[in-house]
């Protein structure tokens, strides 16, 4: 079920089951959660709007604050125009209907995450997966769909193709190659959404994600969307991207048209963390410092082994070995999670619905670098978890 | 020739004998001719007992829409579609500007994002009278809001904020049934203290370590307010449909859902991948006849049994103001065996005598209902949803739902409010401000709609319940009342197609408990204003039961008197 709750709030040090850990668990990679300046601009914005919105955007539940904090997103990204949701989660999931409708292609990455799976199957559109990462698996799909339509003019004159990609992967900690996509997308003529939910606010020179990690005109890309959940530490999502894609859902987007709008108190929260980060540019080489240096400290551990990049902040630590039964895997890996916390390091197992997922990834530990971790945090943490698994798992 | 002020029409279980004491009942039809309302009510009162099923009267009732205005609005359709086509010529033909957005350069050559149909309604008709909605408040959402001034010199392709604010303008059309849209008093201040302690983002799923004791408080004052045993709480009220009902039925089950159910609750069906089934509006012989189908010829092409079957219906139904037959619906479930999801999303803490819903309007037993879902936006100032049930059903969801594992947990202050405000309903913190409330409400909505029925209006949905319908018909009505009304300081809400069949374009007024009388006041006086300058007072006071006919015609014999 779900642990003991938290009774001080997940940031920086957390209290869970009674031990006092420092957090490896929540995704507050710019270490936000408990910053003064979002708690006092909420504040503000609650003592002004109260708390609920009461409405959908589009009967008086558009507030000054929200149109203030697509505007300041849009410029951020440098884009034409941002859009709002209130959930995280919703924010592809409503994207991809909106544009992508029975009898339209999608190719997707296997690895994608559940919300990019939710949002394929409401679409009802044809999906073909390739293989994570594999630009030669997608360029024989895309080769394959090219020689259909051939066969079939007419009717490939109105289907419409989109690949979805994300820009640094959640179960893999791997970074999308969007170069080579930017060059199929042109040779196959399909369009790119592409969701920066873990890479906004981390990657790239000022934190705008992986269009500036790789130095490719944002223009490029049909559809960025991304949560606030992550480095924000706020809630809800966005998507940005040119006003012809992106005011489309305004009157389509299910989840920004059927639901309540983002509570004031939140957007007001955002728009703050985005000065900070504006603020100051320099955090992101720190981040990505941390992330090097734990990285090659959790190297060798023996049984257990690293997935994910050296400069992504969310990274798996999965075992080297698996005992051929995924229960069995999941027992040991989560005695290794309680020992680790009875130590004073909180960690966490990456969950997934086993049912429900398509490819559902080895059972693994999900390792999150936070700016406010220090150099002995961080080795602590890593001689804590080789101490513990080399006491579990041999 | 017979006048019925507000029809009834409930439908007996069984097949009753036609007579009753005072003649005036045939087949579950209440007639009076010339009868005041009192009168009528007191009737209705005693004849619709349904075998004892209704503890109070259930005056629902949608008018006929009036042929001449049905013929005029077509018309009205008919000219918007051939000026649309004129217009689109135009611009084809770069004689007329093109005001939105087009494709890149480099992109001409992909297949096109857009049909080019599908947005021919966007672009010619909703287009003309877009300032009617998305209007930007900046204020809190009570009683009275703050709109943000906006002008357009394009037709509204394009708004420009003229950073005036219309002050004080009587809001009508925010969700703030019990008044908790507040930015003073104990549940801001309540809030604002959890703020400073929790700070605003959890930044983790309810799974991993996002779970707060927070979360935990808020869950079992749920269970404790809706009567049932155990809670689980979202952090947005679609999200709850969409990703708990597909851990709730699969394939091989069925689902019987009301042809008016909301986008959330379609979504989540379609997703389940469960036969979704769609019966008439609030209509239990149309329900009857699906289960017993569904129970004699089993699926499709295998004749097995369903391995479920479960009915969705909603509470209160925002466009109609319809609220659900609950204690039909109930009886049905019970007889044939299925499963009951009741989505109160609207009905929370606007229906009851002490708020508690549907449920307690009807003063049923809340474990009848196997899933009680709903909202905390409209009731209780906050945002998110819940979902209550029996113990094993919330335990079953707390490791299958979908939210509990990939969607970030609800943000603490707005827990917070959820807490204090539903303290504050229950009582507990003290006050009688909660039974205050709740009462106002009800006062607020039978003046109201009484007074709207009177001046001649057709006004949709059940005589309790707070949104209230009134209808427009025409095009042209729709853009006009909205800006007529705002021009008297009174916000209000259209809405057209496709959020309602084509021709039954309304204005919808939500009323609340922090609507003082003389506010209603003043927006009856101007809506009686402006419905005599667009000749909106259509009523002649015929009202048909069910929205459409009735499902089986032999049950309902039409006569005349």
């Amino acid at each position: 079920m779900f642990f003991s709750p938290s009774l001080v709030p997940p940031s920086h040090n957390i209290v869970v089951n009674g031990k006092e850990c420092i957090n490896f668990a929540s995704f507050n990679f710019l270490g936000l959660l408990d910053n003064p300046r979002l708690k006092a601009a909420a504040l503000a914005s609650l003592k002004k709007c109260g708390v609920g919105t009461c409405g959908p955007r589009g009967f008086y539940g558009t507030f000054d604050v929200h149109l203030d904090l697509e505007d300041r997103l849009a410029k951020f990204m440098k884009t034409e125009e941002a859009i709002i949701y209130s959930y995280g989660f919703a924010t592809i999931a409503s994207a991809i209907p909106a544009y992508s409708k029975r009898g339209d292609i999608v190719f997707v990455d296997k690895a994608a995450c559940f919300a990019i799976q939710k949002g394929l199957q409401a679409s009802r559109s044809d999906i073909k997966l390739f293989n994570h990462n594999d630009m030669d698996d997608l360029q024989r799909l895309l080769k394959e769909q090219e020689i259909e339509d051939q066969k079939n003019p007419r009717k490939a004159r109105v289907t419409r193709r989109f690949i979805v990609v994300e820009g640094l992967y959640m179960n893999t900690g791997t970074i999308c190659p969007l170069p080579e996509l930017v060059k199929l997308k042109y040779r196959y003529k399909a369009r790119i959404f592409l969701e920066e939910s873990l890479s906004f606010g981390v990657l790239g020179e000022h934190g705008r994600g992986v269009t500036e990690h790789f130095g490719i005109d944002i223009d490029d890309i049909d559809l960025i969307s991304a949560n606030m959940e992550n480095s924000l530490a706020s809630i809800g999502g966005f998507c940005c991207g040119r006003s012809f894609v992106i005011d489309h859902q305004r009157l389509s987007g299910q989840g920004y048209c059927f639901s309540a709008s983002l509570p004031p108190l939140l957007a007001a929260a955002a728009i703050e963390a985005l000065n900070i980060m504006e603020e100051n540019p320099g955090i992101f080489a720190v981040l990505k410092e941390k992330c090097k240096r734990i990285h090659k400290a959790l190297q060798g551990i023996s049984g257990l082994k690293v997935v994910g990049e050296s400069i992504s902040p969310a990274f798996h630590l999965q075992l080297e070995e698996s005992t051929g039964c995924r229960e069995r895997d999941v027992k040991l890996l989560q005695e290794i999670v309680t020992q680790c916390m009875d130590r004073g390091i909180a960690l966490t197992l990456a969950r997934y619905l086993e049912k429900e997922e398509k490819y559902l990834p080895p059972p693994s530990i999900r390792v999150v670098v936070t700016v406010e971790q220090t150099e002995e945090e961080l080795e602590k943490a890593a001689t804590t978890i080789s101490k513990v698994a080399q006491t579990v798992l041999l | 020739m017979r006048t019925e002020p507000g029809g009834c029409c409930c439908r007996r279980p069984v097949r009753a004998n036609d007579c009753v004491a005072n003649g005036e009942v045939r087949n579950g039809y209440v007639r009076s001719s010339a009868a005041t309302a009192a009168a009528a009510a007191s009737q209705i009162h005693h004849v619709t007992q349904n075998g004892g099923l209704y503890k109070r009267p259930f005056n629902e009732g949608f008018e006929e829409t009036p042929m001449l205005v049905a013929v005029l609005t077509y018309v009205g359709y008919g000219v918007l579609t051939l000026f649309g086509y004129l217009r689109d010529f135009l611009r084809h033909w770069r004689i007329e500007k093109c005001h939105h957005a087009t494709e890149r350069e480099e992109q001409k050559d992909f297949v096109s994002l857009y049909q080019d149909f599908e947005n021919f309604y966007t672009r010619n008709l909703y287009m003309r009278i877009r300032d009617n909605w998305n209007r930007p408040i900046c204020s809190v959402p009570g009683a009275r809001v703050d709109i943000m001034e906006r002008q357009s010199h394009d037709y509204n392709w394009s708004f420009k904020y003229t950073g005036n604010v219309i002050k004080d303008v009587i809001n009508m059309g925010s969700y703030n049934y019990l008044g908790f849209a507040r930015n003073t008093g104990p549940c801001q201040e309540a809030a604002a203290k959890v703020l400073e302690e929790y700070g605003v983002g959890v930044c983790s799923t309810r799974q991993e370590i996002g779970n707060l004791d927070k979360h935990e408080e808020l869950e079992k004052l749920v269970a404790s307010f809706l009567g049932v045993e155990a809670a689980m709480t979202y952090g947005m009220g679609f999200a709850t449909n969409s990703m708990n009902i597909p851990a709730l039925v699969s394939k091989g089950c069925l689902i019987l859902s009301d042809e008016l159910n909301h986008a959330s609750l379609v979504l989540g069906a379609r997703l389940s991948g469960a036969t979704i089934r769609v019966f008439k509006h609030n209509n239990m012989q149309s329900l009857e006849k699906l289960l017993k189908d569904a129970i004699v010829y089993g699926q499709p092409r295998t004749r097995r049994p369903w391995k479920k079957i479960l009915i969705l219906v909603e509470g209160i139904y925002s466009m109609e103001g319809s609220i659900v037959r609950l204690p039909e619906v109930i009886a049905l479930k019970k007889k044939y065996k299925a499963y009951l999801y009741l989505d109160e999303a609207h009905s929370i803490g606007a229906l009851g005598p002490t708020g508690r819903g549907v449920v307690d309007y009807f003063g049923l037993d809340p474990e009848d209902v196997d899933i009680m879902m709903g909202t905390f936006t409209k009731s209780f100032g906050a945002s998110g949803g819940y979902i209550g049930g029996k113990k094993e059903l919330i335990d079953y969801l707390r490791t299958h739902s979908h939210s509990a594992v990939y969607a970030t947990s609800p943000s603490p202050p707005v827990v917070e409010q959820i807490v204090t405000s539903m303290k504050c309903i229950m009582g507990q913190d003290g006050t009688t401000l909660g039974k205050e409330c709740i009462q106002q409400l009800a006062e607020n909505v039978r003046y109201f709609r009484r007074r709207l029925k009177n001046m001649g209006f057709i006004i949709y949905g059940n005589e309790d319940s707070p949104v209230v319908p009134l209808m427009l018909y025409m095009p042209a009505k729709i853009g006009a009342f909205g800006r007529e009304m705002l021009k008297r300081n009174i916000g209000v809400v259209v809405v057209g197609f496709p959020a309602t069949p084509i021709i039954e374009s309304r204005a919808r007024f939500c009323l609340s408990a922090a609507h003082t009388k003389e506010m209603l006041d003043t927006a009856l006086k101007e809506i009686d204003e402006v419905g005599d300058l667009l000749h909106l007072k259509y009523s002649r006071h015929r009202s048909v039961p069910l929205l459409d006919r009735p499902f089986d015609e032999t049950t309902y014999e039409e006569t005349e008197d």
